[in-house]
């Protein structure tokens, strides 16, 4: 691969694009590359890796049990990708990319924009928002946050540390902290007891699941040595300007802990910023409660010539993020007449079953990890929209006063999605407690209309952008 | 089948304060809007609420409009978001100054005093983090700015208060004239039927227009702004340039709107609007040359709502040309927000009784007729 640093190394035309330096998108980019097709990765990270195999090839830990086997796997990948031709721009943002594949692309405070053929973004997962009371006090983060603080520089939060949540990730990130020596004063497990039923009948499917060992050994790893509290119905964060007490409610009854960090989790769900705001149709996905873009069988979106792998395409994990990286880079190849559709569906094949592999199952664990609605929900006092502060009590008052049908309609009255944020964040709890209050669905109610810049861009960024035509001939005029 | 006495399409502040003062007038009303209220250029736009700089035959609507806008939390009860901190338009050299004076002079020999021309001191006043090379300017003070959908959705809600009916979500399939009535067959099955029929369609309006056999020369077009994270306190009034397109204002709570007018490309059968680039980053220099102080501003969202803008700039409102009982308040050509609530006035006047005193015979839809045809009609 060639390594870019400045947006004046970019080309003007790239034959694929692909966004994201995960798994999905290092597999597409390479696969493609090899092939011969002109390739640029941009990726917002300084090292590739995405989240899941953040800084694996820079990461201070080196005694490999500790981040687990799994993490590891990142390598082979990694280093196909560097043995490629594509281009890879690292620390560098796509801020746009619009439905006629123009991209906007920033880096040091330049921007340029340039145009591709074919667009594959693996823009991943973000981790569902969990609004609980007090959820804003410092103390408090994501575990994920957490996790990268542990894979990046090797630093792990002291103190009194709580673990809240649900998700097959909530295990992971456990197992690593225990394996990196740090401890859990208490682990509280939010899962619904009531989703154990609703989840068995997928049982079956999941028996043959890849993930089905290494989950179970994960939860009998991380349940020999921490203390877990099963069956949590209720959560708060407590403490005056910083985090000091965790309450909770389990079995009916109410404890209060005292805690120095709270680390919450709740599932990953498809980050689809980029992809909506570039006009991608979503649909509602009802076991993983959450948006996902319309996709074909090869992860074309329903704007032509932008495909999504990975799991900006759906929550499916890692590995099957590589695979599918590699089928939507066939399509794209054949797209661009590099290969043809015989040789795309022949070269897919292999990688079709073990992408089933990998689906067995996936059912369960969406039923069995389901978060409950009231930590979907924002409560009365509870913040939804971080940026501007607003509760889920306003919320409701402005859904049933002012006739308010959805979130976009919501903006004007309480600025909620309106801060630098724009709604990435909040958008699924603002979509939830607006649909509550009303008596519907987040899929009635609709989700917030993103916009680019997909990431904020300076004023004087813009104004580094090339002059148009017209500005030009205007000009040269006087 | 729903019978009223007005069918208003289109549910735009427009379509909306009309409703507001059919309803007011006694009139049974029902509002029908395929999307959702405010869903386009009424909730889309820059909400500035200007007198500054209009063309001379929609001064007197606006200088109407304007003493409603001052008194808008009685009329809707609402604030709407509504600021007065006048408008400013900077001049840059001394021939944007003339130009400046020219016009003024052109006013006040037309009876109209509200644009006064602003030497370089008084313009430090007003807007103090100005480029160091503005000379002066021109000031409107009584304009100002308000929360476009806020405000749309406060006429909404006071016209349903009134007793009209909003139906929101549906799109008119087909809409004819049947003997005395106007009959509107919706999407969902619907029929709506009204002697008086108001044609508040926006970008939509011009297909209304030609089902009555009176086409127009509109174009569906997506003015984009753009909007920063919060900056500290520097600008009160709304500005805008004499020799350039701006569009430039702080709201309260510190986030800054930059507009001017720079088209994107509107999709109008799809509700969709694409961006273009270039020209914002032409619109960000302009804002980098008045405002050396927005140089490390982030822009959080770029967007364009989809309006009508008509071959020659101006809107289309009153009676229909063909057809009896028909009104038109359409296209209103990037400039109609401040126009709403003198609009929904004139045409309750003139569904109700026929007539109205503010002079609007420039918009009449006539202008837009096969020549030879344009004293037939109404």
């Amino acid at each position: 691969m060639k390594t870019l640093s400045h947006v004046n190394d970019l080309a003007e035309h790239y034959d694929l694009v692909v966004i994201g330096a995960g798994p999905a998108g290092m597999a597409a980019a390479t696969l493609a590359a090899d092939k011969g097709a002109q390739v640029l990765l941009v990726d917002e990270n300084p090292t590739f890796g995405g989240q899941i195999y953040r800084a694996v090839s820079s990461t201070p830990l080196k005694d490999r049990a500790l981040l687990g086997a799994d993490y590891w796997k990142g390598e082979a990948i990694g280093a196909a990708f560097s043995q490629s031709q594509a281009d890879y721009f690292p620390g560098a943002t796509v801020w746009q990319l619009s439905p006629e594949l123009e991209l906007g692309i920033s880096s040091g405070g330049r921007t340029a924009v340039l145009h591709a053929r074919r667009v594959i973004m693996a823009t991943g997962a973000l981790e569902r928002p969990m609004p609980i009371k007090g959820w804003t006090l410092p103390g408090v983060m994501t575990a994920g946050a957490a996790q990268i603080l542990l894979k990046t520089s090797g630093v792990a939060v002291s103190g009194k540390v709580v673990l809240a949540g649900c998700g097959p990730l909530l295990w992971l990130i456990a197992a690593q902290y225990l394996a990196a020596g740090k401890r859990f004063d208490a682990i509280l497990d939010t899962t619904p007891r009531g989703n154990w039923r609703t989840a068995m009948k997928d049982l079956p499917g999941f028996l043959t699941s890849p993930y089905l060992a290494k989950g179970l050994k994960l939860m009998a790893k991380v349940r020999r040595q921490a203390k877990i509290i099963s069956g949590v119905t209720a959560l708060a964060a407590e403490g005056e300007g910083h985090l000091a007490r965790v309450r909770y409610t389990a079995g009916g009854r109410e404890v209060v802990i005292e805690a120095d960090h709270l680390l919450l989790h709740q599932g990953v769900t498809p980050n689809i910023n980029m992809a909506s705001a570039s006009n991608c149709e979503l649909e509602w996905d009802d076991a993983q409660l959450a948006w996902k873009p319309k996709l074909d069988d090869w992860g074309n979106t329903t704007v032509p010539g932008i495909a999504i792998s990975g799991d900006g395409a759906g929550i499916a994990g890692a590995e099957a993020a590589a695979e599918r990286g590699r089928i939507t880079a066939l399509d794209a190849l054949a797209g661009l007449g590099i290969i043809s559709i015989a040789q795309r569906d022949e070269q897919a094949k292999p990688i079709r079953s073990e992408l089933n592999r990998y689906d067995r199952g996936r059912v369960f664990l969406d039923r069995l990890y389901q978060p409950a609605q009231q930590f979907r929900v924002a409560g009365e006092d509870t913040i939804a929209c971080r940026c501007e502060e607003v509760t889920g009590g306003q919320i409701r008052k402005a859904v049933t006063t002012l006739n308010i049908a959805g979130p976009n309609q919501l903006k004007s009255f309480l600025r909620c999605g309106m801060g630098p944020c724009q709604g990435r964040l909040c958008g699924l709890t603002v979509s939830e407690t607006i649909a509550e209050a009303r008596g519907s669905t987040p899929e009635a109610v609709g989700y917030y209309r993103l916009r680019a810049p997909v990431k904020p861009v300076t004023l004087a960024e813009l104004a580094s952008l090339k002059q148009s035509e017209t500005e030009i001939r205007t000009v040269a005029r006087g | 089948m729903v019978t009223a006495d007005v069918i208003v399409v289109g549910g735009g502040l427009h379509g909306c304060s009309a409703a507001l003062q059919l309803a007011k007038r006694g009139a049974s009303v029902v509002l029908v809007e395929k999307d959702y209220i405010g869903r386009h250029a009424s909730g889309a736009n820059a909400g500035g609420v200007r007198q500054l700089g209009r063309v001379l035959a929609e001064i007197p609507l606006s200088v109407a409009s304007m003493e409603m806008w001052h008194g808008i939390e009685d009329l809707v009860d609402d604030h709407c978001g509504f600021e007065s901190h006048g408008q400013v338009k900077l001049a840059e050299s001394e021939a944007d100054l003339e130009t400046c004076r020219a016009r003024a002079s052109a006013l006040h020999t037309a009876g109209f005093e509200h644009e006064e021309v602003i030497d370089e001191k008084q313009l430090r006043e007003l807007v103090p983090a100005a480029a160091p090379h503005v000379v002066g300017g021109m000031v409107s003070r009584a304009d100002g700015a308000a929360l476009p959908f806020r405000t749309v959705q406060a006429f909404r809600n006071k016209a349903e208060r009134l007793g009209a009916r909003i139906i929101e979500g549906v799109a008119v399939s087909d809409i004819r004239r049947d003997g005395r009535d106007f009959v509107a067959q919706l999407a969902d099955g619907q029929t709506l039927s009204a002697p008086k029929l108001v044609n508040a369609a926006g970008a939509w309006a011009g297909r209304i227009a030609e089902r009555f056999g009176e086409p127009v020369p509109l174009e569906a077009v997506a003015p984009m702004l753009m909007i920063t994270e919060r900056r500290a306190p520097f600008l009160k009034p709304v500005v805008g340039a004499t020799s350039r397109t701006l569009s430039f204002k702080q709201f309260a709570n510190g986030t800054v709107l930059i507009g001017g007018g720079y088209l994107g490309r509107a999709e109008p059968d799809t509700n969709r609007t694409i961006l273009d680039y270039a020209k914002l980053g032409e619109n960000a220099r302009t804002v980098r040359d008045l405002f050396p102080v927005m140089h490390d501003a982030r822009i959080i969202r770029c967007w364009a709502g989809i309006e009508a803008r008509m071959a020659d700039g101006i809107p289309v409102i009153g009676p229909s040309r063909t057809e009896d009982g028909l009104f038109h308040s359409f296209g209103y050509s990037l400039h109609g927000f401040q126009l709403g609530p003198i609009c929904g006035s004139i045409i309750g006047e003139l569904v109700t009784t026929g007539q109205t005193n503010l002079p609007i015979s420039p918009f009449s839809i006539r202008r837009f007729a096969p020549s030879g045809r344009q004293s037939t009609g109404f």
